[in-house]
């Protein structure tokens, strides 16, 4: 088995693949925990499936790196998304809805009507659920990785105590003179490039869990905002470079494994997490 | 120029108005306590001030040179939901933040603020305990820190002692009056404790749908309004 591995290790293209799904895992941690808190999960959701009919689009258009479409449709979304959720609650989620639906519906449709890949499931199931192995990914598409990577930490950062007051008191934020609003923006922008940047790795029906599991499970053992963020950071990476290595070692698809070894961090956290409170009475 | 200039202020939520026809000023350094019974619109208007929710008809200007980002807040309630995961410190420093501007770090003068306000509330043993996990009392002393660490100018408080044990609200009442009379901070506060605000405030305005009463705690006393208040509570 470890014979293997380090056989497989000795591949550039395997290396690769191993520091891209780091990074997007890394990453997609960061956000979570105030995706969760606002209760912005199911923008997340809603983003990952217009991401799949942006990705659909593209391969339409025969664009080669669908990247520079995806992103900028996605982050338009994710604009629209947060200014409709924020006017009344009900619409907003009708809206979401609507538009997640519309762009899953819309993508199988435009990607059946003019694809002329000879194996157009397969298109679609490697878009939904991510490719079988991203060690087709080419040179290209790691350096792109790599920015926006940089990117979202450097982001992530800079407004670390800004995300932290809109996340905990926004209404506080807001009064005291801090301009949520800009904020919540930055906040949404970055969601839709942690979400493009993960669609190579687990597809866009997955990337939920990628960013939510980590930030759940670390809020189960830890109670400090800072503390929960560097655990589910670590978490996630683990998780994420466990189930790569899995998936390279039995050929299992990556996305899938890796939420598979997320779910499992997250028994293990819930689990210390009853201890702990059963120990505390 | 006055501090807070309010005119002809009608407020209320979608459409409906709470309370009407609201008029007064507020100079730097005044200490102004809003007082009327519940659900009268102190809180209301408290946010409308704070540019929380528009006024329905009405004006308030902001004088003096006064910006939001030196206003301090304490909200009557805030909801914190259920799981989040913060210290007190981390909280506290968030009233910072304000002074911030482009800095993405706090600066060890923010950081001395922070500390100096725990200490004053004296929650500093709790710095790294979790918010949720305290008391309401604890979370309140921890709220009002980061208002201080929020406040430049002037200072909000929507019932600042609710839920304080009777040695901090004094210390509570002792403090706000220092920073308006040491510190020159504007207070404006909105409080139920009818005796401490005769004591310690220099302007009332009493609201009841509408404004009832608004000037000096002196006249205040003299006034109908005033002395039926002041009377119906300490019998
Ligand atoms: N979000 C809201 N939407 C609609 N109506 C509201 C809302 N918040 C308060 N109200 C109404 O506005 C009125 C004034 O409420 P407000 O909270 O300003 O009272 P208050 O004077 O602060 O009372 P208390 O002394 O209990 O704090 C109440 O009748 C209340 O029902
Ligand atoms: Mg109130």
């Amino acid at each position: 088995m470890i014979d293997k591995l380090i056989d497989y290790l000795q591949y550039p293209f395997v290396i690769y693949a191993l520091i891209v799904g780091i990074l997007i895992a890394f990453c997609s941690s960061l956000l979570g925990v105030t995706l969760v808190l606002k209760r912005f999960s199911f923008i997340g959701d809603g983003l990952s499936h217009v991401a799949f009919g942006a990705v659909a689009i593209a391969s339409v258009l025969k664009i080669t790196n669908n990247t520079l479409l995806v992103l900028p449709i996605t982050i338009i979304c994710a604009i629209l998304l947060l200014r409709t959720s924020k006017s009344t609650k009900i619409k907003g989620d009708a809206a979401i809805a609507m538009l997640s639906v519309g762009a899953l519906g819309l993508g199988y449709l435009l990607m059946n009507i003019f694809s002329t890949s000879s194996n157009v499931t397969g298109d679609v199931c490697s878009t939904l659920f991510g490719a079988t192995s991203i060690l087709t990914l080419n040179s290209l598409d790691v350096w792109i990785c790599i920015g926006l990577s940089v990117l979202v930490l450097v982001v992530f950062i800079l407004f670390y105590n800004k995300i932290f007051a809109v996340t905990f008191d926004e209404d506080f934020a807001l009064a005291t003179g801090t301009n949520s609003n800009i904020y919540n923006l930055i906040i949404a922008i970055t969601i839709a490039l942690v979400i493009v940047l993960a669609m190579n790795l687990v597809g866009s029906l997955l990337i939920s869990a990628l960013v939510i599991f980590p930030a759940l499970s670390a809020m189960r053992v830890f109670k400090s905002f800072k503390s929960v963020i560097i655990c589910s950071a670590c978490f996630s990476v683990f998780c994420a470079a466990l189930g790569m290595i899995i998936s390279i070692l039995e050929g299992t698809p990556v996305g899938s494994t890796i939420v598979a070894m997320d779910i499992l961090g997250f028994i293990i956290f819930w689990i210390i997490g009853l201890s702990r409170k059963g120990l505390a009475k | 120029m006055a501090l807070l200039t309010c005119s002809n202020l009608n407020l209320g939520y979608d459409g409906t108005i709470v309370a009407e026809q609201l008029e007064f000023v507020v100079n730097s350094g005044d200490y102004l306590c809003i007082v009327g019974e519940n659900g009268s619109g102190k809180s209301t208007l408290m946010k409308t001030i704070l540019g929380l929710k528009n006024p329905i008809s009405g004006s308030i200007l902001f004088g003096d040179d006064l910006k939001r980002n030196e206003i301090g807040y304490l909200p009557q309630q805030t909801v914190v939901q259920k799981d989040f995961p913060a210290s007190v410190k981390e909280i506290v420093l968030s009233g910072c933040l304000n002074s911030s501007g482009f800095n993405p770090f706090y600066t060890s003068a923010q950081k001395k603020k922070a500390q100096a306000s725990m200490e004053r509330m004296g929650i500093l043993d709790l710095a790294s305990s979790c918010y949720r996990e305290l008391s309401g009392g604890q979370q309140q002393r921890v709220l009002l820190a980061r208002a201080l660490c929020a406040t430049r100018k002037m200072l909000l408080l929507d019932e600042p002692v609710a839920g304080l044990d009777p040695k901090v609200t004094v210390e509570m009442y002792g403090l706000i009056s220092s920073l308006n009379k040491d510190s020159g901070i504007t207070v404006i506060m909105i409080s139920h404790d009818i005796s401490s605000i005769l004591r310690y405030s220099s302007h009332i305005l009493h609201v009841d749908r509408s404004q009832l009463f608004f000037g000096t705690t002196t006249d205040y006393l003299q006034s109908e309004v005033g002395a039926m208040f002041n009377g119906g509570v300490s019998q």
